[in-house]
């Protein structure tokens, strides 16, 4: 070992007597100090309340909210509808944005056609011909549905069980509730594509779908930058080169031991520990980002994209390698799909950037054995009406957002594959059988990763707070396999 | 099988264990004896020979497994039964008054019939041995029942002391009262360069200059410090600093926070700010201004300036939600605000349905909502207007031309239903605008209560709340955290004060001295307790993580802007500028595109000495906040925050080591050293070591740094195009002197990075 070497073996037995510590005390096996951690307030996750079946999620959100009626839930007999308008049993006087109050609602019948595929003979689109192979593995609940109807409010109680500001995210609560399984990278990553084809009505996102509300933050999502550094402030400022910053590191760190001696302060040791992985994620993220060990089957198998920066399905790839790596929550977001004009252009075009990307992730989990304990999640904010919000002719029309019904998916991680759970009415409009809330929804996503959604709580404000909120959740457990 | 069943219940011990500690008293501290097996402190004392107080033992224990189901919130009541009252739990017959021991609360805790034990197993809220015994041993002593005390007004009462020399002041008896309790001993005075450099980041949050830290030990006159502390009061930067912990709380930004998150201009409201601390504005003034400025007889500027605090809420661009939608949220959104920042009360809880814990009803939290329905304008914004004015907005004389977003009454109050389960569009009956019973009336009127009548009841010297939530606020700013932790909850939840009296008495003084902010500052940085060294035994931090009991001084991390403001302070470069429009500094490319809808929403940095300005300046974007910030901790600003955290992370660490402005900053610091010490090792080390620490290097410390910048000399010496990229600003010079600069530029960088430089001590 090198002189310079020395001061990080001792941040690693230093790190190591705690892990045991940790282990000893508690039993839980999983805890570990996770990336970012106070030696006072040590707090260790919580643990796994029952065995998982999913050790990792990786979530697709499609920001905008694509159209269930034209993607996943075929409704032939609207054909012979098209045009008259929605009977008024079956809208019932509910909310609707501002956008369409007082206007017509005319039903609009989709023009792309489904069939079944694969031994279930599940029924997929013909705008994922690459998804509809992996039909086996997937699980369409097609009668999700949610409270808010715009875009933002939405986006936000999906993500963090509440309309306005302030909660924490999915990613944050496994984060605290789990910890980390890696020691070099974060728990929770967040990767925004930088380009998509449907140009119109572009929504934009928000730190706070991947922030940690009140739980601490070092649980809140990295998001991976697709220019510059992936991670914000990675890389040494010019004319640092890796020798001097890690004599830098020596420095600061002998430094604070000797100011430690003098004042007793125990939250330095943390101080040195966190700048130690600061120096690792130098090295393990750039690691991760580099697709060049990649080999050219894998990477064409996620379509032409994937060389081009901050595309989705470069995502995708980067996705499987967190998997990999052992990232809890990884989470994609997607723009694109608010097609309130033009539906059927821009579907095809949104279709076609995931497409290719989603089912080659499933297939590499797959082959390499990661699929059956990553559960893979696919979900917008909201579904879209079945009335035309705007119509000029039969290809060219657009939706309304709807958050009444709307069709997500489940593939991996100890989900049935191949089948599609929950109904809608002939209308696409009210869900007709087994509905399925967005806190069902993330209540079977924690019940899959061991966890009981109504016990992972954190005290706030006097409330012991859950993502799922006060309202009762179930688990879906007609999905698990 | 048995192993399981071992470790099942061992998690279940462990996760009772969290939630109970995390909730009431310390989390840090007990998880830290969970797994370090240390014993610790807690802020409540719930056992021993002490007699039980209802407040601090068993309400919390009754309010976290009991008052969910038997509470005051009749719709969710069961059995009929409440024990949030004794009358009513001895009506019911859960509490017997003739042989208590016997009390069916008694006989259903310790129940082991799953079908008769309480609280019920499917709530997974199981009591633990210790408070099944400690209700068991109230009950029998009695069932003594308490209000509430945050809701009960302050009393004065004055604590004995044995410590002669703790017997002054408003605060050190209090605190020494406890220490004498608890068995132990105040720390040693701090020594005078940690005084100054804590009492000047305290007070302006800019580190001390090496001129003031002379004349400061030179001084050797016995009121030096108080001469100090008055100089610092009297410093704009004093004005600047109170205002950044305002904005937290008021969730003050530069945008609306939704959909396409257009710029909105607040920049007259922070400078009033600014200057209301300055000028020592009386604080329940400041409080009536900005509830209710709009609503004096005539109001002056700042009045209606500081009404723009009914504005900050996050607003949507029209066209996407319904308009009565949106109404209600913005609606929602500032009675909350009341709530936190003037009540320290979660009333928003109250919105679908009773308080699950306070005693504030739907209908109350309607009647609250009541005072904030009437806004005079659009509850939608329209695309970006001109300058970031939504109206209603006033031009200001001063500024030419210049306006400023304010609250407005409509002429006819718009009436007010109770919304059933919280819905927009599921109005109840009607409710007039009214405060909760709980607290003190309002004073009885002819005709409809105003928002200044509900400014001047929040501000009545008898208000159990106002007070005490302010003066725990600012004592939080000190000491890290406040003699009530859950500085944003004093409701029946909230964390036990860990200086009850002490709370009560800087209340009352605060009052009485006509709401002086500056006197209570003042107050707390002359007190032994402040001034207190912050070293300690690693035993005492562990016993006592969070310095509750004060037998030490404050010692945390300094805020994210506090931590930049000192950059470039140190660099030369800082911006002293007071007020105006805020401000961009550098930050990574692609931040706001990789969110955004579309073009503009390109950050594109400020030029010029304008990205020097205090941080308190910098723009500040609801959906994507500068991360230079966000990354030290501090809130996005969509909602109030009263506390920041505190974590310690990696990211830090790379923000730290990397963010290019910083390194740069570092440089200029070292070419200015330089200069200062004609390039002078010995003289420099002395001089760089104490800029950025406010100490001298002593023995070991001044052999590392001769043995460090050696080093770097030698990577530096070795490297020519490393060392180029470093001193671009001396192409010109020899390259000795460059690898002198790069050198010197790493040490002061590594400098920066230590503890001392982030932590104020």
């Amino acid at each position: 070992m090198t002189d310079m070497a020395k001061p990080f073996q001792q941040f690693c037995d230093l790190q190591n007597r705690r892990q045991f510590l940790l282990k000893s005390s508690t039993g839980l096996g999983a805890a570990a100090l996770t990336l970012g951690q106070s030696a006072g307030a040590a707090e260790t996750p919580v643990g796994a309340h029952h065995p998982a079946k999913a050790k990792r999620v990786i979530f697709l959100f499609m920001a905008g909210a694509p159209s269930q009626l034209d993607l996943f839930d075929n409704k032939p007999g609207l054909e012979k509808l098209h045009g008259q308008p929605l009977p008024a049993e079956i809208s019932n006087g509910q909310r609707v944005t501002a956008m369409t109050r007082g206007k017509k609602q005319n039903i609009c019948a989709s023009v792309f056609k489904f069939a079944p595929q694969g031994k279930s003979g599940l029924e997929m689109c013909e705008l994922l011909p690459h998804l509809s192979t992996m039909a086996d593995d997937i699980c369409l609940i097609k009668s999700t549905n949610t409270d808010a109807i715009n875009h933002d409010p939405a986006k936000t109680y999906f993500c963090t069980g509440a309309e306005m500001p302030g909660r924490a995210s999915m990613g944050s609560w496994l984060s605290y509730g789990l910890g980390s399984m890696n020691r070099d990278l974060p728990d929770f990553i967040v990767l925004t594509s930088a380009f998509w084809s449907g140009k119109v009505n572009v929504q934009a996102l928000y730190s706070r779908l991947w922030g940690s509300g009140f739980l601490p933050s070092r649980h809140q999502g990295i998001a991976f930058q697709s220019t510059g550094d992936p991670v914000l402030f990675l890389s040494n400022p010019p004319g640092v080169s890796r020798k001097a910053r890690l004599k830098m590191l020596e420095f600061v760190a002998r430094a604070n031991r000797l100011q430690q001696k003098q004042t007793g302060d125990p939250e330095i040791e943390t101080s040195i520990t966190q700048q130690e992985l600061a120096f690792r994620m130098q090295t393990s993220v750039p690691e991760l980002t580099d697709l060049s060990g990649e080999t050219k089957a894998v990477t064409e198998m996620y379509g032409p994209e994937v060389g081009k920066t901050g595309s989705f399905a470069r995502n995708c790839l980067l996705a499987r390698r967190m998997a990999e790596r052992d990232v809890r929550f990884i989470q994609l977001f997607h723009r694109g799909w608010d097609h309130h004009t033009g539906l059927p252009t821009h579907l095809r075009g949104q279709a076609r950037d995931v497409d290719q990307p989603i089912a080659a992730l499933l297939m590499d989990l797959k082959q390499r054995g990661l699929l059956k304990d990553t559960l893979v999640v696919f979900a917008g904010e909201f579904g879209r009406t079945a009335f035309a919000q705007t119509i000029k002719n039969r290809n060219d029309y657009g939706r309304d957002h709807h958050p009444r019904c709307f069709t997500t998916w489940m593939a991996g991680g100890g989900i049935r594959g191949g089948m599609s759970y929950g109904e809608t009415d002939d209308f696409c409009y009210n869900v007709a059988k087994d509905p399925v809330h967005i806190r069902d929804f993330q209540a079977t996503m924690l019940h899959q990763l061991g966890i009981d959604h109504a016990r992972l709580s954190f005290p706030h404000q006097g409330l012991d707070k859950r993502l799922t909120g006060v309202e009762p959740a179930r688990v879906v457990k007609e999905i698990l396999s | 099988m048995e192993r399981k069943k071992q470790s099942d219940t061992r998690r279940r011990r462990v996760s009772a264990a969290i939630r109970l500690s995390a909730r009431r008293w310390l989390s840090g501290a007990a998880l830290a004896t969970l797994f370090f097996g240390a014993t610790s402190f807690s802020g409540a004392t719930a056992c021993g020979a002490e007699p039980l107080e209802y407040n601090r033992d068993i309400r919390p224990i009754l309010a976290d497994h009991c008052f969910a189901c038997h509470g005051h919130d009749k719709g969710a009541r069961k059995a009929d039964l409440r024990l949030d009252q004794r009358e009513a739990a001895v009506q019911a017959e859960a509490i017997s008054e003739s042989q208590p021991a016997q009390s069916e609360l008694i006989a259903r805790i310790f129940s082991s019939d799953p079908d008769v034990v309480m609280p019920p197993p499917e709530t997974k809220k199981p009591l633990t041995a210790q408070e099944k015994e400690l209700l068991k041993r109230w009950v029998v002593e009695g069932a003594k029942y308490q209000r509430h005390w945050a809701f009960v007004p302050p009393v004065r009462a004055r604590p004995e002391v044995k410590h002669e020399s703790w017997r002054q002041g408003l605060i050190d008896p209090y605190v020494m009262s406890r220490l004498e309790r608890e068995g132990r001993k105040p720390g040693a005075p701090a020594d005078r360069r940690t005084l100054i450099r804590r009492v000047t980041f305290d007070l302006t949050g800019l580190p001390p200059s090496l001129a003031e830290i002379d004349a400061f030990l030179k001084d050797d006159s016995p009121d030096a410090y108080a001469r100090l502390v008055d100089r610092l009061l009297q410093n704009p930067a004093y004005g600047e600093h109170m205002a950044r912990y305002w904005a937290d709380l008021v969730r003050l930004a530069d945008t609306n926070g939704m959909h396409k998150d257009f710029y909105r201009n607040f920049s007259t409201y922070r400078s009033w700010l600014i200057r209301a601390f300055n000028d020592n504005l009386r604080f329940d003034n400041f409080i009536r201004y900005q509830v209710a400025g709009d609503l004096y007889e005539k109001p002056t500027e700042d009045q209606l300036i500081a009404s723009g605090f009914n504005r900050l809420h996050l607003i949507i661009d029209r066209g996407t939600a319904l308009p009565e939608e949106s109404h209600h949220k913005n609606v929602l959104d500032r009675v909350e605000a009341f709530g936190t920042a003037f009540l320290g009360m979660t009333v928003q809880c109250a919105q679908c349905h009773e308080h699950k814990y306070d005693p504030i009803s739907q209908k109350e939290f309607y009647g609250l909502y009541a005072f904030f329905n009437n806004l005079d304008g659009a509850p939608e914004t329209e695309g970006a207007p001109e300058g970031g004015i939504q109206q209603p907005a006033v031009s200001l004389s001063g500024d030419a031309g210049k306006l400023a977003m304010v609250m407005k009454e409509r002429a006819t109050p718009e009436p007010t239903f109770l919304l059933i389960r919280g819905a927009y569009d599921d109005p109840g009956e009607e409710v007039q605008r009214g405060t909760p019973a709980f607290l003190p009336a309002l004073k009885k009127k002819d005709g409809g209560y105003s928002r200044m009548n509900l400014a001047e009841w929040l501000t009545d010297p008898q208000h159990p709340l106002t007070a005490r939530v302010t003066v725990n606020r600012i004592w939080q700013q000190f000491f890290g955290v406040g003699i009530v932790k859950t500085s944003e909850d004093f409701g029946v939840r909230s964390d036990w004060p860990s200086h009850r009296e002490l709370l009560d008495e800087l209340a009352l003084s605060f009052v009485e001295s006509n709401w002086d902010v500056k006197n209570l500052v003042r107050a707390i940085v002359l007190s032994k307790t402040y001034r207190q060294s912050s070293d300690a035994a690693p035993a005492d931090f562990k016993r006592d993580w969070e310095n509750r009991l004060l037998a030490r001084g404050p010692r945390y991390r300094m805020d994210a802007e506090m931590i930049r403001d000192q950059i470039l302070f140190l660099s030369g470069r800082l911006n002293t500028k007071l007020y105006g429009e805020s401000v961009k500094p550098p930050q990574p490319a692609g931040l706001w595109k990789a969110v955004s809808m579309a073009a503009p929403f390109t950050y594109v940095p400020d030029k010029g000495d304008a990205i020097y300005r205090r941080s308190f300046y910098t723009y500040w974007r609801r959906a994507m906040p500068p991360p230079q910030m966000t990354i030290l901790n501090a809130p996005s600003r969509e909602f109030c925050t009263t506390r920041r955290e505190r974590t310690n992370t990696p990211l830090q660490a790379l923000l730290m080591m990397n963010e290019q402005e910083y390194f740069s900053a570092a440089r200029s610091c070292a070419a200015l050293t330089l200069k200062e010490v004609n390039r002078d090792r010995e003289k420099g080390l002395v001089l760089l070591y104490e800029k950025v620490t406010s100490h001298r290097p002593q023995g070991e410390q001044l052999e590392l740094l001769r043995e460090t910048l050696t080093a770097f000399r030698e990577i530096y010496s070795e490297d020519k195009s490393l060392t180029e990229l470093v001193t671009p600003e001396l192409a010109e010079a020899e390259f000795d002197e460059r690898v002198d600069l790069a050198a010197w530029t790493m040490l002061t960088h590594s400098l920066l990075n230590l503890e001392v430089a982030k932590v104020k001590r």
